[in-house]
């Protein structure tokens, strides 16, 4: 279960883990962090990511625990969610990063590291 | 104790007795209050404070301010953020230094990256840091001064000193500080008997000590005939102050019985609660700046539009002149005014400011539009210097008021005025489509005189009543006359009985003043004989 790829998706009743490739330019820095957790909240479930598989988990709806990790660009992140929001919350989550974090709900955004 | 003696300068009159408070300035201004308890909740507090001010920030900042702000709003939502220094406060550590070594800690982690976008991040906390901090050490202390208590400071920022209960007495005592400063009007404006520049060092400054700001001395444990003339002055005190009260009911008129014209400068409408508007013929000035000193951030239409309304409302149809926001030069607001410019005073401030902020400005023009359904409300704007500008401001009031009756809002066009206070404008009076002047002799009188009203040492050069501002008074007052319309003056010469006879010397026939002057203002207009000013006028016209 630890072994996971980019984009690669594990979900079981109430739990979910997958990780991606962060590309955009600037990493995951003050904007896309502030919109990965703002997307986070919008969930029940518990949200944890990290830069290991193994861990260390830290809380994906803190900006301040995001930001600590400084993820740049190049690295994979993970992310694990506990709830029965849990493969949704997942989901939405991979994808905005994916996406580049460009796009997200009704904010018109300027493209990521533009 | 032997008595001791500081000689300082007046600011405000007034004398009085009573326990000395030191207000220490920078780190030290905040006492710890050892229980954790009072410690969290402070910093609690604080955090709020600095949050909801953020937010507010962000609401009228610009696109890429907002995005940067917005980021800095996340991490202060966050519990995360201070979770170390609650744990250090728990172990006992006070709330700001608890809060201090947080965010150093914090700041560090980002300095330490390989990535210059991440390093760049810890300028968001230092940011951060200093916001909650100042929130922090601002509302510190404020508990601790005790009624009647003579506060002594090196300096005062002018929310501290409204802070304070000064209701049953008190004074102020400054080392530093200047007469002109914002705090020695408040002080002024709320007759609380202050004395600035004095030389004396706050270590120095406790124990009981008595205060004659007339003279501009402190006297820190005052022997008994010391005591004994203090009770003598204060007892003749009382009876000035009787006559002044009887006096500030009275119509204000020359002894030749010329009527004058005695308006109110106030800066918070609080100030109107123990007021009778009898004593007034209406509100010459009311400065709109503490309204954006709020902790929540530049204020909303609505919220100008009710403080505007209530000031209206009292006023009993008398005239209101509203001043547009008048910040930069000394009073300059976080996220809103240029930060290091080499000459404030000089720089981007009052309408010129505004002009480069029309949604704020225009915020601002529409709730005094509002306001002006409910009194004579009228519109005044500050360093104006080119018809441009006033042309400029016109505009969007116009289109203001179009924009709100449009929506079936009730508003009404106030009457615009410019305020005569760059020389420029005093000169070229005549080239302004105004519908009223205001002259605003304290930074007319600097402007003039190249003396800045904070620097004490040249106090004599920037005299407001001096021969190149007189005619420059007399010359806005024949301007306004050849075209019928109103003329006052709003600085604090207005309100000085020394420099009234001279003022009233230019032809001018309307003052606005400080509530706490009124009193002794009329008292001074009614020894004035202007059957007699042929012979007393000390300019050439």
């Amino acid at each position: 279960m630890t072994d996971s790829k980019p984009n690669e998706k594990v979900s079981v009743p109430d739990a979910a883990m997958g990780s991606v490739l962060l590309t955009n330019d600037v990493g995951l820095h003050a904007r896309p962090s502030v919109k990965l957790t703002q997307l986070a909240k919008r969930f029940g479930s518990v949200i944890e990511f990290s830069l290991d598989a193994e861990g260390p988990w830290v809380d994906a709806k803190s900006p301040v625990k995001v930001m600590r990790f400084k993820a740049a660009r190049g690295q994979t992140l993970h992310f694990r969610a506990n709830g029965t929001d849990a493969a949704e919350a997942l989901a939405a989550i991979l994808a905005l990063v994916e996406r580049g974090f460009d796009t997200s709900g009704d904010e018109a955004v300027a493209p990521a590291g533009g | 104790m032997m008595e001791r003696r500081f000689e300082g300068r007046p600011a405000a009159p007034g004398i009085a007795l009573g326990a000395l408070v030191a207000f220490a300035p920078g780190s030290h201004a905040r006492v710890a209050s050892g229980a954790k308890e009072t410690e969290a909740q402070a910093l609690r507090a604080a955090i709020d404070s600095a949050l909801a001010e953020l937010r507010g920030v962000v609401e009228h900042a610009r696109e890429d301010a907002a995005e940067i702000l917005g980021f800095q709003v996340a991490l202060l939502e966050d519990d995360v953020l201070a979770e170390t220094a609650y744990v250090a406060i728990a172990g006992g550590k006070a709330a700001h230094d608890a809060w201090l070594d947080a965010m150093r800690e914090e700041a560090a982690g980002y300095e330490s990256s390989d990535d210059e976008y991440f390093r760049a991040r810890a300028a968001d906390i230092s940011d951060i840091c200093e916001r909650v901090y100042a929130h922090l050490t601002d509302s510190a202390g404020h508990a601790d001064v005790p009624a009647g208590a003579i506060v002594a400071a090196v300096d005062l920022p002018p929310s501290r000193f409204l802070a304070i209960d000064w209701t049953r007495g008190g004074a102020l005592v400054l080392t530093a500080g200047s007469a002109t400063s914002h705090v020695a009007m408040l002080a002024r404006s709320r007759g609380v008997p202050a004395v600035v520049g004095l030389n004396a060092e706050l270590a120095d400054l406790h124990g009981e000590a008595l205060v004659d700001a007339h003279r501009g001395v402190l006297i820190v444990n005052p022997d008994a005939a010391t005591r004994a003339q203090f009770e003598r002055d204060a007892s003749a005190a009382a009876i000035a102050r009787r006559a002044n009260d009887t006096a500030a009911k009275q119509r204000a008129q020359t002894r030749d019985g010329t009527p004058v014209r005695v308006l109110l400068n106030i800066a918070d409408p609080a100030e109107l609660d123990t007021l009778d508007p009898a004593i007034c013929d209406g509100i010459g000035l009311v400065r709109t700046e503490l309204l954006f000193h709020g902790r929540t951030g530049l204020p909303d239409e609505e919220t100008q539009y009710r403080v505007y309304r209530r000031i209206a409302e009292w006023a009993l149809g008398r005239p209101v002149t509203i001043r547009s926001l008048d910040a930069g030069g000394d009073k300059p607001i976080a996220g809103f005014t240029v930060d290091g410019e080499s000459n404030p005073f000089l720089g981007v401030r009052g309408l010129r400011l505004s002009l480069r902020h029309p949604d704020v400005f225009r915020t601002q023009l529409r709730a005094i539009a509002r306001a002006a359904m409910h009194g004579e409300v009228k519109l005044m704007l500050p360093m104006v210097t080119l018809p441009a500008e006033l042309d400029a401001a016109r505009t969007m009031l116009d289109e203001e008021v179009a924009t709100l009756l449009a929506r079936d809002a009730k508003a009404r066009r106030p009457s615009l005025g410019i305020m005569v206070e760059v020389p420029a404008a005093a000169i070229a009076a005549d080239l302004f489509e105004t519908e009223f002047f205001s002259i605003g002799s304290n930074d007319l009188t600097q402007y003039v005189a190249a003396a800045g009203r904070d620097v004490d040492a040249l106090a004599d050069l920037a005299n407001p009543v001096q021969p190149a501002m007189l005619r420059l008074v007399g010359h806005v007052v024949g301007v306004a006359r050849e075209r019928g319309i109103d003329v006052s003056l709003c600085g604090d010469a207005g309100g000085d009985p020394a420099a009234i006879a001279l003022l009233l010397g230019t032809g001018l026939r309307s003052l606005s003043m400080a509530p706490s002057l009124v009193g002794a203002a009329k008292r001074a207009i009614a020894a004035v004989d202007l059957s007699q000013a042929g012979k007393t006028k000390t300019w050439p016209s």
